[in-house]
């Protein structure tokens, strides 16, 4: 994965808006956030291959960290955190957030076909 | 430096502002002022905040009562302040940089069409930490810069980012609000499920006044 590249991302928002597309959203903050600091609060969630559909998306932020939101006929979806994208990866829109360690935190995830 | 050169009579006041309880530290003494001295003010409140972590101590809010509760601790700040035109304008928080432009740009354009505002508070864009905060300013300044220059308000602008004075310079205007810090403190305890400040309650009028006398501002410069 290569560091998100603000203008890019942008067109890649743009080129797939207003289409049905399959969704991976997840944050994180480790199953064992709780177990090495007792402090800690473990919460994590995802959301895997629901069908959503935006008019109107962005990308901003400063780097290394990225917001996305993107405008749903009822509802807003929203992402930060983000750090890089999958440069393979064509027809899909793949970004994650990693921590210093190299870890994922956040993932937001855009497919015009399901993820396995 | 305007100091209490600064009119507060006859003026139209537009605060524009994205989240309830923005206006409490920031600008309520001020508003607070010019109320007091006959001018009129409206509040544009972009968002109800519904994304706030915020859900009271102990907690009586959840993600579904928020947005209501909060929709009636901005009445009740207002009340305390005396703004009696309060406008919510139905974007949801932490999208406002991710809004469609021409929707936002166009809500406030409206308000500045209808108002016709002397002066227009809100956030230094850029300085003012949280997203929304930047973009509400950023599309402010947009809507005044599409005016014709004989027809721009005054635009005064909250800016808090560390650091901030140093590259802006000190604030240009410094209200003083020592009159108002009743008012000013009835706003900040407005907001219940936000803020907790037992301490408030019992401060003697000379705490308050060493604690929110003041208010700063930065006026944005056209050119
Ligand atoms: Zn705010």
């Amino acid at each position: 994965m290569l560091p998100i590249d603000l203008e890019y991302i942008q067109q890649r928002i743009d080129q797939m808006k207003d289409q049905d597309l399959y969704i991976h959203l997840e944050l994180t903050n480790g199953a064992y956030a709780a177990h090495n600091d007792a402090s800690r609060h473990p919460a994590a969630n995802f959301i895997k291959n629901a069908v959503i559909r935006y008019a109107h998306g962005g990308i901003s932020g400063v780097s290394p960290y990225y917001r996305v939101g993107l405008k749903m006929e009822h509802g807003w979806i929203y992402s930060e955190g983000l750090t890089h994208y999958e440069e393979t990866e064509n027809d899909r829109l793949i970004m994650a957030g990693h921590d210093k360690d190299g870890k994922l935190v956040v993932a937001l995830q855009l497919s015009p076909y399901p993820f396995e | 430096m305007i100091t209490d050169m600064e009119r507060f009579d006859n003026q139209r006041v537009l605060v524009v502002l994205p989240h309830p309880d923005d206006e409490s530290f920031s600008v309520s003494g001020s508003l607070a002022k010019y109320l007091k001295n006959g001018s009129q003010v409206t509040y544009a409140c972009l968002t109800l905040g519904q994304m706030a972590r915020n859900m009271g101590s102990p907690l009586f809010a959840n993600r579904i009562t928020l947005p209501e509760i909060r929709k009636e601790e901005l009445a009740q700040s207002c009340r305390a302040i005396g703004i009696q035109d309060l406008r919510m304008l139905g974007f949801h928080d932490k999208t406002i940089e991710f809004e469609d432009r021409e929707l936002l740009d166009g809500a406030i354009s409206a308000l500045i069409e209808e108002l016709n505002p002397t002066v227009i508070y809100t956030f230094y864009p850029g300085y003012a930490v949280h997203p929304d905060h930047d973009a509400t300013g950023a599309a402010v300044v947009r809507c005044v810069e599409n005016l014709p220059a004989e027809r721009r308000p005054v635009v005064r602008a909250m800016a808090f980012s560390r650091g901030c004075e140093e590259i802006l310079g000190p604030p240009d205007v410094r209200v003083d609000v020592k009159d108002f810090v009743k008012q000013k403190a009835a706003s900040i305890q407005s907001h219940k499920s936000q803020f907790w400040v037992p301490e408030l309650k019992k401060a003697s009028q000379k705490d308050l006044e060493s604690r929110f006398g003041t208010e700063r501002f930065w006026t944005i410069k056209f050119d």
